[in-house]
């Protein structure tokens, strides 16, 4: 290793080590000294801005700032001209096949399955698992993949659906299967626009189950022992007690996660990105934005995708802040 | 209604933890019966193997006559109210009390003439629509009653009911407890740990300890003839006075007095025992008589409490409260033969 560099990179690290707690610890002593200056009555509604404000600073500078640059892009051409709608209207005047419709239709198919699937295998197995014993364990192995990057996921599943012909060895998890146990022709998994989506989703969602089943038992684990045993003595079935006790109870959790889940949905890029890169019809919008930028070097429709994306993702996200209030509001 | 029946039961959990043990008690249609015992002595356990939410590992356990140790929880048609009362947080007061009416698929009308009945009885009325969260710890504790009431069952178990609420209120509930008993007329199974709801409530008490049942009786015979120390230690308040004798020609002679045994026993060592109140002020000519040292004086109006010793021995007296004393004052006192026990040292079972 080239110990050189390193060095010549010292001053860079002495400002970053010394200087970023210099520099935050002189801004809370400093704001706090000016804050004492102050009347009593205003010492209190002062207090939480000098605090508050770093974050805002952060939040403006590098979130609202670009998002407000990027509506901008958004409604001009690359040279920089106003155009109005011409970038929006390019991306969805061509309904159905045209523009930014398939990767709409396939964020609609990853929203409704990836987030239907996760719930469902989610609250299964917090359900199946609260009554084994090692659940611990078990839970564990199913929380794994979380612990993947979602590029090495993407990488481990293109191997699972790896193609070879009818001839070659079949080096795919899937295909070995399909050819040796059920003796059919190996399928073209993430190039056949039939399937190929749906391969995606289903590497998605083994990727994500162990969060949603993690947050469930959890909430699981909140409901008290005495109500289920009330509920069997009350001359109620388990399946009974779930529908009529357990899952009401757990119905606020369901929902803040099924909404995490819907902008997750919303978000696809990595394993779209690593797997099939958007061809063969499973383009997802992220991954549209991404390309129109970085290979056509259209800055004025990625941006116009990427509103169409925020204006997608903003209710969803009301909705699930609102819900979490209301989850808390409840403790 | 239907009467109880424990047959030799067993609980145990691994070979070296067994909760309840050998225990055997025949509860009787209609019967107010409390278990009773310090926490962990299994009496929870006894009563949820009965509910169905344990599983019974030894001996058989009858409701009637069916033997109900693999019928499910949700079959054996019992009701329980819980310490915590387990009322489902989602549902409303009405759905609370109506939720065993529908897993029983009960027609609409019934179940709705039934609620109503029950929250008349319970005061409820006003509280239907309300969530649990919105009601009292006592309106709580009756929803729960009412939970159990609508049913109708064949036994009514109880764990810890009142041990949630404030005392003004739990000597109220105690009595309507007593009330709903009668008006019911169904075997009520209690379990506490508390020895004054045992006394008060029940038309028999069984105590246990450390999972096996001592003593099963009436709740005066069992104040009366304990059968054994850890029974007379355990009921009634202050504790009974316990001194070490030693026997001489049908005296029991301890540390500092002597007493005339009203029968011989065959044992030449022993725990003589009597309750604070067999203590008096006035002294009989022909009855026993022992001097303490009084150390402490409680005076509560309705009795007065002397703490102190006779000889090398605690003795606790509740006497007259007319009764003039101090601290470091001696007292002679009268001792009641009619009360006096006396107990084996190394079985602790009662002698006498």
């Amino acid at each position: 290793m080239d110990l050189s560099l390193l060095l010549t990179d010292v001053p860079t690290l002495v400002v970053v080590i010394v200087g970023v707690p210099a520099v935050l610890g002189a801004y809370i002593l400093g704001g706090e000294f000016l804050v004492r200056r102050l009347p009593d009555r205003a010492r209190g509604s002062v207090r939480p801005w000098i605090w508050v404000a770093p974050a805002l600073f952060f939040v403006t500078a590098f979130l609202v700032a670009p998002a407000i640059g990027t509506v901008f892009t958004s409604f001009q051409s690359h040279g920089g001209d106003w155009i109005g709608l011409t970038n929006y209207q390019r991306q969805l005047v061509d309904f159905p096949n045209g523009g930014a419709w398939i990767a709409i239709r396939n964020n609609l198919y990853w929203l409704v399955l990836y987030t239907l699937f996760v719930l469902f295998f989610g609250l299964l197995l917090a359900v199946l698992f609260d009554r084994v014993p090692y659940e611990s364990v078990v839970k564990s192995l199913i929380f794994m993949p979380m612990a993947i990057s979602a590029v090495a996921l993407g990488v481990i599943w293109k191997f699972m659906f790896w193609y070879q012909p009818a001839d070659a060895p079949q080096t795919g998890t899937l295909n070995a299967i399909v050819v040796n146990v059920f003796h059919q022709a190996p399928k073209t998994w993430l190039t056949d626009p039939n399937v190929n989506n749906f391969a995606l989703i289903a590497a998605a969602i083994w990727g994500i189950t162990g969060f949603s089943m993690v947050i469930l038992s959890a909430a699981l684990k909140g409901i008290p022992a005495d109500l289920l045993e009330a509920a069997r003595v009350d001359g109620a079935g388990e399946i009974t007690i779930f529908r009529r006790v357990i899952f009401p109870l757990m119905m606020p959790t369901v929902v803040v996660v099924g909404t995490t889940l819907v902008i997750f949905a919303l978000k696809a890029f990595d394993i779209v990105y690593v797997m099939t890169a958007g061809n063969f019809g499973t383009d997802v919008l992220a991954n549209r934005m991404y390309k129109l930028l970085y290979q056509a070097d259209n800055p004025g429709g990625a941006s116009a995708v990427a509103i169409i994306l925020l204006l997608a993702v903003i209710p969803v996200l009301i909705f699930n802040l609102r819900q979490f209030r209301a989850v808390e509001a409840r403790r | 209604m239907s009467s109880v029946t424990y047959d030799h039961v067993v609980k145990r959990y691994t070979s070296d933890l067994t909760v309840v043990k050998d225990f055997n008690v025949e509860i009787a249609d209609k019967e107010f019966m409390v278990l009773v015992g310090p926490s962990g002595c299994g009496k929870s356990t006894a009563l949820r193997m009965l509910a169905g939410l344990e599983t019974i590992t030894e001996g058989q356990i009858r409701i009637g006559d069916r033997v109900v140790n693999h019928v499910a929880a949700k079959d054996r048609d019992i009701a329980m109210v819980f310490q915590s009362y387990a009322l489902y947080p989602h549902m409303s007061v009405f759905d609370n009390m109506a939720f065993p009416l529908q897993m029983k698929k009960m027609s609409r009308s019934e179940i709705d003439k039934r609620v109503k009945q029950a929250s008349g009885i319970l005061g409820l009325d006003n509280f239907l629509k309300r969530k649990p969260k919105a009601l009292s710890g006592g309106q709580r504790q009756r929803v729960a009653l009412g939970r159990a009431i609508v049913r109708n069952p064949k036994v009514f178990l109880l764990d810890e009911p009142l041990s949630n609420l404030d005392a003004k209120l739990r000597g109220q509930t105690r009595v309507e407890l007593q009330k709903l008993h009668r008006d019911l007329e169904t075997t009520f199974i209690y379990v506490t740990h508390d020895q004054v709801e045992a006394m008060t409530m029940g038309d028999r008490i069984a105590i246990m300890n450390a999972g096996i049942l001592q003593q099963v009786g009436a709740p005066g015979e069992i104040y009366d003839h304990p059968a054994n120390l850890f029974v007379a230690g355990f009921i009634g308040t202050p504790t009974m006075n316990f001194v070490p004798v030693t026997m001489e020609n049908g005296n029991a002679k301890a540390s500092g007095f002597d007493v005339k045994l009203p029968k011989p026993v065959g044992a030449d060592k022993g725990i003589l025992g009597f309750r604070p109140e067999a203590l008096t002020d006035r002294i009989q000519d022909d009855g026993s008589t022992l001097e303490i040292k009084v150390e402490v004086v409680e005076r509560l109006g309705s009795d007065q409490f002397l703490y102190g010793t006779a000889g090398e021995d605690t003795i606790t007296a509740r006497v007259d409260p007319r009764m003039k004393v101090a601290p470091g004052d001696r007292a002679r006192l009268g001792l009641d033969l009619r009360g006096i026990h006396l107990f084996d040292s190394q079985t602790e079972k009662a002698l006498l």
